[in-house]
């Protein structure tokens, strides 16, 4: 099982401009990353709070909604979240030009 | 001299009213002056005394307020592990990920969030949502409705109203309108009927800022483009003057009678010459005269309008020249409007009489009222005359090219807007102002205004192009102000306009 887990994400990361992958756990840890332990620390930071905020927007506007995807599109690059209750998987992409 | 007073008094006698007797005057002492004291002083001689003649300077001082600036930095650091685990020491942390990597819920929910993220990942691959598909396609121009409501009314101050003949807006921008009022009907004219014209500030329509006052009544007036304090009129008697605003409210030269004009003066432009001070006029009896306002007791040229081609003009059979045409661009020619209806078109450079006068255009069934060039199309121009409106093109001499219906009143005036191209006003004899594009509508006006009930005699557009100042014929002025699309030029009207023309 453990082993499907790492192939996904190794199919993840080999997609066209997959610049990272992370996955962070509710308490803002993050467990599995392939960037460089800086940037995945300000990342799963950021994001951990952004993505309970963008819930919690949701769920305020209709208690019967929940967030199930975020996308946030940057010059550079997009990040996309996928938010659980548990964890959450960040991806950050360049988008094709 | 003792300068105590003591006095007992027995405490019952405490806070009993005085009573204040009257007594004389008594010497307390007497100070002789001594004359040897005098001896003791020296007179100061010479004495010092000393000014000072310098500006009396102080000094300020003066701190602005300080602005606090403050730095601020942010640490990141991990947190949220658990309290056994030590976040420095990597040995644990890891073992600390293994064992939550081993978790059961934690490999179902990372295939379940991957696969969604797939799906958006392989998306963002195959197409950019964001891209700006037509990048080239300008938005459409909404099709905006026309509008027109009066600013500014001017009346006549007069007790007995003129008819407004002539208008003219000041060329530094049009803040102030030059009207003439004079009563063209045939013997009309009483000793007692005033010969005014005024200067209004487009602001203040309660009091004309500058009245004029001649001798006899301004036909016509014309502010000097390029001198904004200068105007040329001409008057029911056939002769022309010359004002200064800043002189005052008389005229600063007035052509003698003799050689001027027999019948009033209709219509007089200014000629963009090197000293500025050239003009020429046009009158019903049939000639049009060059005049300098420095020399005003002759013209310097004179032309009669005997179309018929002989070896003399003579004058008695010259048209009457109703309106004049002169475009700055093109010096040396010119265009009359005559009262039977012909568009002369001349050119000033013409050695004999039959050379100045170029072309002939039949133009209407009454006199020709109003004359004027596209502004952006010098080769066509519009004519005002009887019942319609005509726009002609110059190379094109049988017929106009584009003309309105038959109105049910006749038109007295019409002009250009100067910003729009396609876009020209005309005012009517029922009193209402119209508005044409012809890009627009050909067939009728875009947007027609009841200024008033009277007959509107004049009208003048505002060097913007948004308004639009017309008169009628009790003497008052209204200032009409029409909207933004009718003023603004678009992009494409040029070209269409050449198109269509």
């Amino acid at each position: 099982m453990a082993s499907e887990v790492e192939e996904t994400m190794k199919r993840i990361q080999s997609h066209k401009g997959v610049v990272g992958t992370i996955v962070v756990n509710s308490e803002g840890i993050p467990i599995k990353t392939t960037m460089d332990n800086t940037t995945t620390v300000q990342y799963a930071g950021l994001i951990s709070q952004l993505s309970d905020k963008a819930r919690s927007v949701v769920r305020d506007l209709d208690p019967t909604n929940d967030l199930t995807f975020l996308r946030i599109r940057s010059r550079k690059h997009e990040i996309m979240v996928a938010p659980d209750k548990e964890f959450i998987l960040i991806v950050i992409q360049n988008p094709t030009e | 001299m003792d300068v105590q007073y003591v006095y007992t008094k027995k405490r019952s006698e405490f806070g009993r009213p005085c009573f204040f007797v009257d007594e004389g005057p008594k010497l307390m002492e007497n100070i002789m002056p001594n004359r040897e004291f005098h001896n003791g002083y020296i007179f100061k001689n010479p004495v010092n005394r000393s000014t000072q003649c310098s500006s009396v300077l102080a000094e300020h001082e003066v701190n602005t307020i300080r602005a606090q600036y403050d730095q601020r930095g942010m640490n990141h650091t991990e947190g949220g592990w658990p309290r056994e685990v030590n976040p420095t020491d990597e040995e644990q942390t890891l073992r600390f990920k293994k064992k939550i990597e081993k978790d059961e819920m934690y490999v179902h929910t990372v295939l379940q969030l991957t696969h969604a993220m797939e799906h958006c990942i392989l998306q963002n691959n195959a197409i950019n949502i964001y891209e700006e598909y037509f990048e080239d396609v300008e938005s459409a121009t909404l099709m905006e409705r026309c509008s027109a409501r009066t600013l500014n009314v001017y009346r006549d101050p007069n007790k007995v109203k003129r008819p407004v003949t002539h208008l003219s807006w000041s060329p530094d921008g049009g803040t102030r309108l030059a009207v003439s009022h004079c009563n063209l009907e045939f013997q009309r004219r009483s000793p007692d009927l005033s010969t005014f014209s005024y200067i209004w500030e487009v602001e203040n329509p309660n009091k004309p800022q500058l009245i004029l006052k001649p001798s006899v009544p301004i036909v016509c007036l014309e502010y000097n483009p390029k001198d904004v304090n200068c105007l040329v009129s001409g008057m029911f008697s056939g002769q022309v003057a010359f004002w200064d605003v800043r002189k005052g409210s008389t005229p600063v030269d007035m052509s003698i009678l003799e050689p001027s004009h027999r019948d009033p003066v209709y219509s007089v432009l200014w000629i963009n010459s090197k000293s500025g001070t050239e003009f020429f006029s046009s009158s019903t009896d049939g000639q049009v005269k060059w005049w300098d306002t420095r020399k005003l007791n002759e013209p310097s040229e004179t032309l009669i309008l005997d179309i018929v081609k002989g070896e003399e003009q003579i004058l008695s059979r010259a048209l009457g020249a109703s309106c004049l045409e002169y475009e700055g661009t093109i010096p040396t020619r010119f265009m009359v409007g005559t009262e039977n209806g012909c568009v002369i078109s001349c050119n000033r450079k013409g050695k004999t009489p039959a050379e100045k006068i170029v072309s002939k255009y039949t133009a209407h069934v009454g006199p020709v009222y109003a004359l004027q060039r596209n502004p952006s199309f010098v080769k066509n121009f519009l004519t005002i005359g009887d019942w319609m409106a005509r726009i002609w093109s110059e190379d094109c001499k049988e017929s106009s090219i584009m003309w309105t219906c038959n109105h049910q009143a006749q038109l007295t005036d019409g002009a250009w807007s100067p910003t729009r191209s396609s876009v020209f006003f005309t005012t009517r004899m029922d009193g209402s102002l119209d508005a044409w594009d012809i890009l627009r509508n050909q067939k009728e006006a875009v947007i027609s205004v009841k200024v008033c009930d009277y007959q509107l005699s004049n009208l003048r557009v505002h060097d913007q192009g948004q308004l639009v100042a017309v008169g009628n014929n009790m003497g008052t002025s209204y200032l009409a102000e029409f909207s933004e699309n009718l003023a603004a030029t678009q992009r494409n009207d040029k070209v269409l306009l050449t198109a269509v023309s």
